[in-house]
């Protein structure tokens, strides 16, 4: 019998857009990208130069330090570009699709063999260690491996398509032999699915109930000292795939979702595919008044139509920029279309089901920590999220390791950013201080 | 207009006070550049206004009982609504004035010396000073009080959102410490204008007359010398520092409170339950020693500053514990603590003030304790595993 964890804190914001339906094959896209910066915890150098031809699988990119973890190209081409930024900094290394072709990988069933196939295809940076949210430092064997089997977050689509799901099981029998610890699958309640090998819990109730996080925190939380991987089953059924003798596949299925979608669906692409080409026409109003994000309106990163999809590559939300408006005397308006979860505005009254207006204002100016409690109702983990923020913020170590900053990732906060009346920026705090703790006690 | 305002602009150092005009009128169009790409309506503007709101029952009721409790000194024949209320109206906006160009300004002069953006929290406080304070409160008195508990009370801590006393209650202290003889006693609470007290006129609180009492328990009477019934009591239909007065008015203020969620109900539950419990001990111990505690409970509840402490002030969230099991720990004792003092304390003819700063200097200690409890849950989960 799998066991049952109802998530009460949290919040489903009721954003217009979804996308149904089946997934649709889009037009072969010519140009696709990764990005260095979607990878914390490495220090990416190229590997290869404009002009060079790659198959799918071919490292772009490989880690300096440890000189085994791989970005690789999701298609066979050649590399178009190494765009570097400030300081040479590489912000992305694109490669435009031509002919077929893929590399081969060892898939002997051996831990080590296992660890060095996952480096070398790219598999491996799409997971994460807690703590620090960082791809896991190669040598450090987990404690256990979470896998979750749904994305909860706004409009997010399922994570298994037909053509992965049948991979899972075998995923995750790969995945066992590399810990001596539990592989736990965190399904969603009532969807049916089952695994032979790994622990399977059932969780019921809004966001962030997917965030692997709070799973952890119900299943069995990180203490300091324990690091534990996380991922999410769309990779896992990527590795069961390469094992199953089919292959490398870096097949997506993205939702194009979101208020200022034209036609919200799904379709079926590549990882890293140029936006330009995945939208092309997608959007409602002007792309100057359109807000581009790769991934969900929580979590997402800001983009435009000469960027690629991001990691973790399932979702585009199109959401009205907003900046053209100045609304006279806002703090005084009785608009029902506004949200807030707060019953302050007469939104309250007409409930979730209802139709309300998003778009990219913050909606407030910036103050400190006023209201109390807050953050506490959107945030389903045993600890106190504002104290941690406060130790987060003045750098101390000792007492942030004491509130729990190893369980968490910026990802887990992305809810109380939006609920905060004092309109801080919680994630890149948080993000800051998973740097500073892995800087400091390195 | 806007860019003279801003950095080079030639009006640049009004900047933090154009800005302040201007999220005034209109919401800022400021897009997110980090994180989250939707935000929450609500802001910090909202949540002031909304408490505001809530003030507004009291606040207009206080100003028609000045007058009420004015024509019922003079015996004045005119019991008109509108003629009542402006009287009133026209007595404390005087007050409300100073309160706010005093206390605004020093926000706005703070602001800009520090390049912030002005911030909300005096919106509350504003109105809050002089709801709390006797009618008769001298203007000048008042704007020291503000400017020394803006300065001295917020500002110095970092502004609002850093403050750990509630800044209306320093204000209110600081008046009561330094000022004695204007602000207590019988003279202040009744606004008499130019015109002559009637015969049996006493212008003392129902507390105030308790803790003054030399023989027990006295009936409580109103300013022209009428028993006062419970009604009375619970309506607000008696002298006193003008905005406090009626219970009625502060449950209609309440239910916004708690309707918006601005304020926290385990504050104010668990205030009322220790205050309920604290003078049902000192009901059933009562002593003509301290005549205050021959009040039945509901009385205490009603009388005085205690309903509108628990209500407005114990919330304020700067101040107030953060922690939800603090929340109650916070509110149980200040209920406690405000009785106790009302009634073993005949100094003091009320104590909610000095129970809810008292408390505020205690909160952070109480969370302390709350969230160790957090730590030491984490610490033992981790010994367990590793061992």
């Amino acid at each position: 019998m799998t066991d049952i964890i109802k998530i009460k804190k949290g919040l489903d914001i009721p954003l217009e857009g979804r996308a149904g339906g089946r997934p649709l094959p889009t037009e072969p896209s010519g140009l696709f990208g990764i990005v260095p910066d979607d990878y914390p915890g490495c220090i990416w150098k190229a590997a290869v130069k404009p002009g060079d031809k790659v198959k799918a699988g071919t490292p772009l990119l490989i880690d300096k330090v440890s000189g085994a973890i791989c970005l690789t190209s999701p298609v066979a081409g050649s590399v178009d570009d190494v765009k570097r930024g400030e300081r040479r900094k590489i912000e992305y290394v694109s490669v435009r699709r031509e002919g077929d072709g893929s590399e081969s990988f060892d898939t002997t069933a051996q831990p080590e063999a296992i660890v060095k196939t996952l480096q070398a295809s790219g598999l491996w940076a799409m997971m994460r260690q807690r703590p620090y949210d960082i791809v896991p430092a190669p040598g450090v064997a987990p404690r256990d491996i979470f896998i979750t089997a749904f994305d909860s977050a706004p409009l997010a689509p399922e994570l298994l398509s037909e053509k992965l799901a049948p991979y899972l099981e075998k995923g995750i029998e790969t995945l066992a032999r590399l810990t001596s610890g539990k592989v736990y699958l965190s399904v969603r309640a009532g969807s049916g699915l089952t695994s032979k090998t790994a622990v399977v819990t059932e969780f019921e109730g809004p966001h962030p109930a997917g965030n692997v996080g709070v799973q952890i925190a119900g299943i069995k939380p990180v203490n300091k000292g324990e690091t534990v991987w996380t991922l999410d089953a769309a990779t896992a059924a990527r590795i069961g795939m390469l094992y199953s003798g089919k292959g490398i596949s870096y097949d997506t299925v993205v939702a194009v979702t979101g208020p200022a979608a034209a036609n919200p669906r799904l379709m079926e692409t590549l990882v890293g595919v140029a936006i330009g080409e995945l939208l092309h026409s997608e959007i409602t109003g002007s792309v100057e008044a359109t807000r581009i994000i790769s991934g969900n309106v929580l979590t997402g990163v800001k983009s435009d139509l000469q960027g690629f999809l991001r990691y973790p590559y399932r979702q585009v939300t199109l959401l009205p920029e907003g900046s053209d408006a100045d609304e006279f005397m806002g703090w005084a308006s009785m608009n029902p279309r506004k949200f807030s979860v707060k019953r302050t505005f007469p939104a309250f009254l007409r409930g979730l089901g209802k139709k309300y207006d998003f778009d990219a204002r913050v909606k407030g100016g910036h103050r400190a920590m006023i209201l109390s409690g807050e953050f506490d109702k959107v945030f389903p983990m045993d600890i106190y999220p504002e104290y941690l923020l406060k130790a987060i913020m003045a750098r101390d170590i000792d007492r942030m390791e004491k509130l729990g900053i190893y369980e968490v990732a910026p990802e887990d906060f992305a809810l109380p950013e939006f609920v905060d009346t004092s309109k801080e920026e919680l994630q890149k705090t948080v993000r800051d201080g998973l740097d500073y703790l892995r800087k400091e006690l390195s | 207009m806007k860019p003279q305002f801003e950095k080079g602009g030639r009006l640049s150092k009004l900047h933090s006070v154009f800005d302040g005009f201007y999220t005034f009128l209109f919401t800022p169009n400021e897009t997110s550049k980090s994180g989250v790409h939707i935000h929450d309506s609500n802001d910090s503007k909202r949540t002031m206004i909304t408490v505001v709101l809530a003030l507004l029952p009291c606040c207009l009721f206080g100003m028609w009982n000045i007058g009420y409790q004015h024509a019922l000194a003079t015996g004045t024949a005119d019991h008109n609504l509108f003629s009542l209320f402006f009287f009133g109206f026209w007595a404390v906006l005087p007050q409300i004035l100073t309160a706010y160009i005093v206390g605004l300004g020093i926000e706005f002069v703070v602001a800009q010396l520090r390049g912030h953006e002005i911030q909300e929290g005096f919106l509350v406080s504003g109105i809050l000073i002089p709801m709390i304070c006797p009618v008769d409160t001298p203007c000048w008195m008042l704007a020291v009080a503000v400017a020394f508990s803006v300065i001295f009370a917020k500002e110095v801590f970092g502004g609002t959102g850093y403050n750990f006393l509630n800044v209306a209650l320093v204000t209110r202290a600081f008046l009561f410490f330094a000022y004695p003889a204007q602000m207590s006693g019988d003279k202040v609470f009744v606004n008499l204008g130019d015109t002559a007290a009637v015969d049996g006129y006493s212008g003392a609180t129902p507390l105030g007359q308790l803790a003054s009492s030399q023989s027990g328990l006295v009936d409580l009477t109103g300013v022209n010398g009428d028993i006062l019934s419970n009604a009375d009591l619970f309506f607000g239909l008696y002298p006193g520092s003008w905005g406090e007065t009626s219970t009625f008015c502060i449950l209609i203020g309440l239910c916004v409170l708690l309707i918006s969620g601005m304020a926290s109900w385990r504050i104010i539950t668990s205030g009322v339950v220790g205050a309920f419990l604290m003078s049902v001990l000192a009901h059933n111990f009562a002593t003509d020693l301290y005549p205050v505690t021959y009040l039945m409970p509901l009385q205490q509840l009603c009388l005085g500053g205690f309903a509108f402490a628990i209500v407005f002030m114990a919330t304020d969230p700067v101040t107030a514990c953060r922690t939800n099991t603090g929340k109650y720990i916070y509110g149980f004792l200040i209920g406690a603590l405000a009785i106790l003092i009302r009634c073993y304390n005949t100094g003091y003819p009320e104590g909610a003030m000095l129970a809810v700063l008292l408390m505020n200097c205690f909160a952070p200690l109480i969370d302390y304790c709350v969230v160790n409890a957090n730590i030491n849950r984490r610490l033992r989960r981790a010994t367990v595993n590793n061992q």
